[in-house]
């Protein structure tokens, strides 16, 4: 009877320490299951259609090409691979400026026959519609039920969920953003995290240690949003001022905060790392007449050289996924970055100030599925690759 | 015959070296005090004007540029007892798994590396998984229990961390001098290894939940509310919590800047917690480590 309630609990132990398990492996179920219908999703805005004039030899278009016409960047035809012919966009509201208000109808019943005449007319259009206006006989092409294309979403350039007539889901930007902000952060908050766990671990008295490692652990408790809210009313105004920029909402200062918060694990993995050097080590070192700098930075250093790098890539997996501190001061402006002052848009950023709005199921949240996945898989390379660098010591 | 190195002078060359390079560690370790004292000192000076009696226990009022937020500390407090409720026990009983039952074999290894893979997930992402899973597949909807849940699989790794190491931290004869009394493993693991382990782990189990009040990602899309006056009745109610309610009026109130001082005061509340919470871990970590001592 004892016996059996020991290994009834010693079960019990082990299905708790499967739920972390468990968790990553839903984690992945879900996150890749919400985002799975994205490249189903349709190019244009569900419930409308785009329409050509039917002897028009162009059949498909891409979400961005969709877009570019529309924003008037594509103006000819030949450029998407029809004939030379300019482009006529119309949509809805520009059936006004062909037909009277009479014409078009009191309850605007006349509309799917006046579209198709048009249509028919103007070999150089492209008519945007609610799917209702589109008559029977409709006398033109309607563009084929496109669904997003993987390259459309990897390779795309430009994130606008919102823009009409085809949303544009674009990774490059947000994922480019990411990656400058954290590379900026690791920048500035590597030499100092090297710098101050070297103190910490070699240099400094066990008195001012006691001090210092609290005011890390404290460094380190601060909530993300409080940093922001820090970064927002200081640093954003302070990088305004110094720089003269239009807005001090940039790159740079989500640098500067995701370094700071950074800086603690940083310093501990780094510190713990040096601390694991052998004392004999050091002792033989310091034997042969080096001094105690000689020491740190020809045997200490390059002893804890896998931890260093741990702490480096563990730092710039905590900037690569921090979100509200980034979303607060980097002015989330989902452009290709060129230089960090300009405002960027992360990717963690992105899901925060979006998903509220993105309607469930639809192209633009299952697009910040996507995201999250992207974000999912980067981590794990981070804490697969921390493991395997940590793994390497000890085999050596 | 003289000596072809000038020894005194290398050994010169080396003490300004070192010297040089110890200032400088010297001065970058304690800018780091600096940062932590402009921050603090910045949010403390710009907030503890903003805080009174009202502050602290009424409803905000008119568009949240007035009034005070009791519905958010209660929102946070609820949020911080129901992920606690969850991320405890199970937090506990993981690490004890790990450090008494699997020790150094394969089932250990590899749950202390899916735990280490949780703990680098970022928590946007546990809070895209929590409104998936929690809030449209199990249908809770945006809940305090949606949210607590979320937050309790994020605390999780840090909990059997911290229950992990304090157990290790435990030296083997206790155990075996236990067993060689006749004791069972579970009645060993009751009776010495969890009480001596108990300080410990109680200091994890309260950096934890600072870690957990002051997390806004994970509760954007699972419970929290923009403005809620009302007090949460139930589980299945949504409600306010402090670091949204600071991301909110700080980014996208109706009026930003006459909502500042509500802002600066709503830091202020969240680092006083952080502040407590890890004043309180420091000083049960000497108090009870001189217990052991003096034992």
């Amino acid at each position: 009877m004892k016996r059996f309630f020991e290994k009834l609990v010693e079960g019990a132990l082990l299905i708790s320490g499967s739920i972390t398990s468990i968790t990553i492996l839903l984690i992945v179920i879900f996150l890749f299951k919400e985002a799975s219908g994205l490249f189903n999703s349709p190019v244009i805005e569900d419930g409308y259609v785009l329409a050509f004039n039917k002897d028009n030899p162009v059949k498909k278009l891409s979400s961005y090409q969709i877009k570019q016409i529309f924003d008037g960047a594509i103006t000819n035809w030949d450029e998407v691979g029809g004939k030379e012919e300019p482009i006529e966009v119309v949509r809805l509201s520009d059936l006004t400026k062909y037909y009277t208000e009479a014409e078009l109808g009191a309850n605007f019943e006349n509309i799917p026959a006046k579209a198709s005449e048009l249509t028919a007319k103007h070999p150089g259009i492209i008519l945007f519609l609610p799917n209702s206006y589109i008559a029977k006989n409709f006398d033109g092409t309607l563009l084929k039920h496109e669904t997003l294309r993987p390259g459309d979403f990897f390779g795309g350039k430009e994130w606008y969920p919102t823009a009409s007539p085809s949303p544009q889901y674009g990774l490059l930007p947000l994922l480019l953003g990411t990656l400058w902000v954290s590379l900026g952060a690791i920048l500035l908050s590597l030499p100092f995290g090297i710098a101050v766990a070297v103190y910490l671990a070699e240099i400094s008295t066990m008195r001012v240690r006691n001090f210092l490692k609290p005011v890390i652990e404290l460094l380190a408790g601060i909530p993300s949003v409080v940093y922001g809210f820090f970064g927002l009313v200081v640093i954003v105004p302070f990088l305004q001022k110094t720089f003269q920029l239009p807005v001090g909402e940039t790159g740079l200062a989500g640098s500067i905060v995701l370094a700071i918060m950074a800086l603690p694990t940083i310093i501990t993995v780094a510190e713990d790392a040096m601390r694991n050097v052998p004392r004999a080590m050091k002792e033989a070192s310091l034997a042969l007449g080096a001094t105690q700098w000689q020491t740190i930075y020809r045997v200490v250093i390059p002893y804890a050289k896998s931890g260093i790098t741990s702490a480096a890539v563990l730092g710039i997996g905590r900037a690569i996924g921090e979100t509200m501190a980034v979303l607060m001061v980097t002015g989330n402006a989902a452009v290709i970055p060129h230089t960090l002052l300009e405002p960027v848009r992360t990717i963690p950023a992105t899901i925060a100030a979006e998903l509220g709005e993105a309607s469930a199921g639809g192209g633009h949240y299952q697009a910040l599925f996507a995201l999250g996945c992207i974000l999912f898989i980067i981590t794990m390379i981070i804490s697969i690759s921390v493991e395997f660098i940590s793994s390497k010591k000890y085999s050596k | 015959m003289t000596p072809i190195i000038n020894t005194g002078n290398i050994d010169r060359k080396k003490r300004i070296s070192q010297g040089v390079a110890f200032t400088i560690f010297k001065l970058m370790s304690y800018s780091v005090v600096a940062m932590l004292i402009l921050i603090l000192g910045f949010i403390v000076s710009k907030g503890i004007g903003a805080i009174s009696w009202d502050f602290l226990t009424k409803a905000p009022e008119e568009g949240m540029t007035k009034g005070g937020i009791f519905p958010a500390i209660v929102g946070t407090l609820c949020l911080v007892a129901g992920s606690s409720l969850f991320s405890f026990p199970i937090g506990i009983m993981s690490g004890i798994y790990m450090n008494e039952y699997a020790t150094g074999n394969k089932v250990a290894t590899f749950i202390r590396i899916m735990t280490n893979n949780l703990s680098g997930v970022p928590s946007v992402v546990f809070g895209l998984f929590g409104m998936s899973l929690f809030v449209n597949t199990m249908k809770f909807g945006d809940s305090i229990l949606a949210g607590s849940l979320t937050l309790g699989l994020l605390s999780l790794p840090l909990v059997i961390r911290t229950t992990e190491e304090s157990l290790k931290a435990i030296d083997n004869s206790y155990r075996e001098g236990s067993l060689a009394l006749g004791a069972t493993k579970l009645q060993t693991i009751q009776k010495v290894v969890l009480p001596m382990a108990f300080p410990n782990i109680i200091t994890g189990l309260i950096l934890s939940i600072g870690r957990v009040s002051g997390e806004t990602a994970p509760i954007l899309f699972t419970v929290a509310a923009y403005f809620l006056p009302k007090l949460p009745t139930s589980i299945f109610d949504q409600v306010m919590a402090l670091p949204y309610h600071l991301y909110v009026i700080s980014t996208s109130g109706t009026d930003i800047e006459a909502s500042r001082g509500i802002a600066y005061g709503t830091a202020l509340v969240l680092i006083v917690i952080v502040l407590i919470v890890n004043l309180l871990a420091n000083f049960l970590r000497n108090y009870f480590s001189k217990k052991v001592k003096t034992n």
